[in-house]
């Protein structure tokens, strides 16, 4: 019988405790605990970049970190860019700009490149294919993400 | 205003899912909010089909898009319309859905009339409201709704709107499903959270053909689960998901089979697939003296199989009613083929398996969803009223979901002494394209073939060569040839399972055929466009291999290892036109620098969704035709990981522009298919330009490259 433990994490800006076996997938917490349905289940072995949430600012594949590297930890999934039902500039700009085909590898670009934002006010595209270079996408809506994210660089945060 | 309720028109026939489905009442209806309702049997397959069928409905309604609620297909409530499939969702439905709002819009005017005692002609539409002409008296089809009984059969004398009124077909409506998908909504079947709801996961085989021989299912040990056997179909159950996916884990660790090294050699596809035995499909074969060649050339051009990879595993949700009948909720891309399906394989009446459609990640042809489906409803089947979710791991997911199948060509033409081609004659070889459901006379469902005593699924069948093929698909060149002889050899034996994926076999013969255009044009020192045009009296054709050529610049001189390519070819023979210019940078490494594109799809109903379906074909197109490769030993497939089986990344994603040529008074036709075959070309054409040796295997990796300049050094 797996031994669950009571983990305290932030969450999107609220502090949350959840129980469960710490070797969970933070994924699978996000998901079935919380009900933060925006991380998505792509490969379960961080290669895709679906499930990419901000560990204390740095992205990483939520599939493949346990609820125990998150604990005491702060937590920013997609759910948690937008604030008071204001998308995030990126968000914004991939809607404005149509630049989703399936959508399933949105909330993780989203993730990454509002991280970037953070880092880089400016980027170019080419700085911000090569951020990207971790998610993927089947569809080929590439450039348009990519010149999304340029565009949402240009407006205010 | 606009034309309704016109005459009869002569030899006006209903389109076919109308004859289908004749009562208004399956396609509209209005809700108690006062949305109307639409019902397609078309799915959201990540292509914006929905939102470009919103437009169609709410141009033909008068009513503004966000009045409209589209419901998802469902087997249940709304319209047999076939599969998803082949580019011709807005030819089908969108033809349907013109004849049956016309038909609605009709009825809620004749009411409006009745009840303010005036006639027709003097009702009008606008934006959603009925209004009389004089204005005085407005009401919505909200506030009509119970003087209106859409329970009646579509008519074939009223007549949708004439084209050129049209407002909103024609313009960039933008999707309806995108807010959802960029706040991180659920909306996914994955998001499926259904009162009582349990997880399931499968344990597959580690090979094809391999069979359970023992499982020690204590090894789960004392977590609440429980393992599902039947043959060698093995899964868990239970409520947790995590503690489910471990559990299966533990299960494939425990488990014996017996494998066998059944798989060909990936090294030798060629041999493998002209082995035979195969199916004829004779496609062309011109009468008449052949004239006299001066010159022969011949080549053979070979794919390997290809794997869907779509970013999100399949998903299947099921549900056994206490009452014996059997809810799903599935992304197929026909809900009604795959209640069939499913009937079959369980032996029920049909009537008693109810299909939903929910949305997936993008699909590109036939995917692992109703396998997913069928494996929800066989671990479902143990705990009746309590719905189970199974979702496929990605290793799954690239191992045992069909491939697109591999193929070769081999390519003859003869040269007149004039340069032009007098004889072409052309063999494709390749397994089925088609495995859905109900196929070849079976389910067709992968578990089945898992269960005790099943029989193996047999080999891949393809779609009827009038509806476009499969082996075939685009085996007849768009030039005008003489002396053609075209012939598809259908591999009735394989342990691979293939399938539909996106262009069938379009890909690889237009691969072939316009790679081979461009080795003829060398023969004889032409170039590559006039040479094209020399032989191309479709004007259609003509205008996007111009407009392509054109807006790349072609002929412009380019810098050292740079090089253009150009692609053409009219999709299914009656489809949309494609022309394709790729601009590649060939040294120690293949860049593609750009690609350019014009498409002519007929009228367009929402040009940027045209524009993002060619873009995204052409970009899919680029990462099969340079990277993509299903890898295995002689047992088991290899290519199960992002790793395994890379796709094309960020960085290697070039700018693509996309020229649509408007064509108002021609039929819409799918955008999805039309660019692959053309872009494979020209990358090859391109890259064949820029190294000086011509690469004929997919695919045009750095080492095929050097295998080409190996092989061709005296």
């Amino acid at each position: 019988m797996p031994v669950t433990e009571r983990v305290r994490l932030t969450v999107n800006g609220g502090v949350v405790e959840v129980t469960a076996d710490p070797a969970t997938p933070l994924l699978s917490v996000l998901r079935n605990q919380l009900g933060l349905m925006g991380s998505r289940f792509g490969c379960g072995m961080g290669l895709c970049g679906a499930c990419f949430v901000q560990l204390d600012g740095a992205v990483v594949p939520s599939c493949d970190t346990p609820l125990r590297a998150a604990q005491g930890r702060t937590v920013r999934t997609v759910e948690g860019l937008s604030a008071d039902g204001a998308l995030h500039r990126v968000q914004q700009a991939i809607l404005d700009g149509q630049a989703a085909q399936c959508g399933f590898c949105i909330s993780g670009i989203v993730v990454r490149a509002a991280a970037l934002l953070d880092e880089q006010p400016s980027p170019d595209a080419a700085t911000v294919a090569a951020a990207l270079d971790r998610n993927l996408c089947r569809c080929g809506a590439q450039r348009r993400i990519v010149a999304a994210v340029v565009a949402a660089a240009r407006r205010e945060p | 205003m606009s034309v309704h309720g016109g005459p009869v028109v002569a030899g006006a026939a209903l389109p076919r899912d109308v004859v289908v489905n004749p009562s208004l009442a399956t396609w509209v209806g209005v809700g108690d909010d006062g949305a109307i309702e639409i019902r397609v049997g078309k799915v959201e397959l990540g292509q914006g089909i929905v939102t470009a069928l919103a437009q169609v409905a709410a141009e033909e309604l008068d009513v503004p898009v966000s009045q409209l609620r589209m419901l998802p297909a469902n087997t249940g409530t709304g319209p047999d319309e076939g599969l998803t499939a082949g580019s011709t969702s807005v030819a089908d439905a969108g033809s349907a859905l013109r004849v049956v709002c016309a038909n609605v819009r009709a009825l809620f005017v004749a009411a409006a009339a009745r009840r303010w005692l005036v006639l027709p002609e003097e009702v009008t539409v606008v934006d959603g409201h009925l209004c009389t002409v004089a204005g005085d008296r407005c009401t919505t089809f909200g506030a009509l709704a119970a003087a209106v009984d859409l329970r009646t059969p579509a008519r074939a004398d009223v007549t949708p709107k004439d084209p050129r009124t049209y407002r909103l077909v024609g313009s960039s409506a933008a999707r309806l499903d995108l807010p959802d998908k960029v706040s991180g909504a659920a909306r996914y079947i994955a998001d499926l959270r259904l009162p009582g709801q349990l997880f399931g996961r499968v344990v597959r085989p580690p090979s094809p053909g391999a069979r359970l021989i023992t499982v020690d299912a204590e090894v789960v040990g004392s977590v609440a689960v429980d393992v599902v056997r039947d043959g060698s179909f093995l899964g868990v159950v239970g409520a947790d998901e995590a503690v489910v996916v471990s559990a299966a884990e533990r299960l494939r660790r425990a488990a014996t089979w017996a494998e066998h090294d059944r798989l060909p050699d990936e090294d030798d596809l060629a041999t493998f697939l002209t082995g035979g035995p195969h199916e004829a499909i004779p496609v062309v074969a011109d009468e008449g003296p052949r004239m006299p060649a001066v010159r022969t050339l011949r080549a053979r051009y070979t794919r390997p199989f290809l794997a869907h990879a779509s970013i999100a595993p399949s998903c299947g949700v099921a549900r056994w009613e206490p009452d014996g009948s059997v809810s799903i909720w599935s992304h197929t891309q026909g809900v009604h083929r795959l209640r069939d399906a499913v009937a079959r394989a369980l032996d029920l009446p049909s009537t008693t398996v109810t299909v939903q459609h929910v949305e997936n990640a993008g699909c590109y042809g036939h995917n692992a969803a109703d396998d997913a489906a069928f494996d929800a409803v066989l671990l479902a089947r143990g705990t009746p009223g309590r719905p189970v979710q199974v979702q496929w791991s990605r290793r799954d997911e690239l191992a045992w979901a069909p491939f697109g199948p591999a193929m070769v060509v081999d390519v003859e033409a003869g040269l007149g002494a004039s340069g032009s081609v007098v004889s072409w004659s052309f063999d494709v070889w390749s397994q089925g394209h088609n495995s859905r459901p109900g196929y070849a006379g079976v389910p067709g469902l992968l578990a089945g073939a898992h269960l005790a005593g099943a029989p193996p699924l047999p080999a891949a069948a393809d779609p009827p060569t009038r509806t476009g093929g499969g082996t075939v698909r685009n085996a007849v060149p768009v030039y005008d040839l003489p002396g053609r002889r075209i012939t598809g050899h259908r591999l009735l034996d394989s342990p691979i399972r293939s399938s539909a994926l996106r262009a069938l076999g379009a890909h690889h013969n237009v691969f072939a055929i316009e790679s081979f255009m461009d080795e003829l044009a060398a023969a004889v020192g032409a170039d590559p466009l006039e040479h094209r045009l020399r032989h191309l009296p479709d004007e259609r054709a003509r205008a996007v291999l111009t407009t392509a050529a054109e807006a790349a610049d072609w002929g412009d001189p380019s810098p050292d290892g740079v090089a253009r390519g150009i692609g053409l070819a009219r999709y299914k023979d009656r489809g949309a036109y494609c022309a394709v210019v790729a601009e590649v940078e060939a040294r120690t490494d293949i860049r593609v620098r750009r690609l350019t594109l014009a498409v002519d799809v007929g009228r367009v109903v929402n040009p940027d969704g045209v524009r993002m379906q060619i873009e995204g074909g052409a970009v899919q197109a680029t990462s099969w035709t340079l990277k993509e490769r299903v890898r295995f030993d002689r047992s088991r497939v290899t290519s199960d990981d992002w790793e395994s089986y890379p796709i094309l990344r960020f960085s290697e994603v070039p700018p693509v522009s996309v020229h649509v040529i408007d064509r108002p008074d021609r039929p819409s036709v799918g955008a999805g298919e039309a660019a692959q075959g053309p872009t494979a070309a020209a990358l090859a054409n391109a890259v064949a330009a820029a190294v000086g040796v011509r690469v004929r295997d997919l695919p045009l990796t750095p080492e095929a490259v050097v295998a080409a300049i190996e092989a061709a050094a005296p």
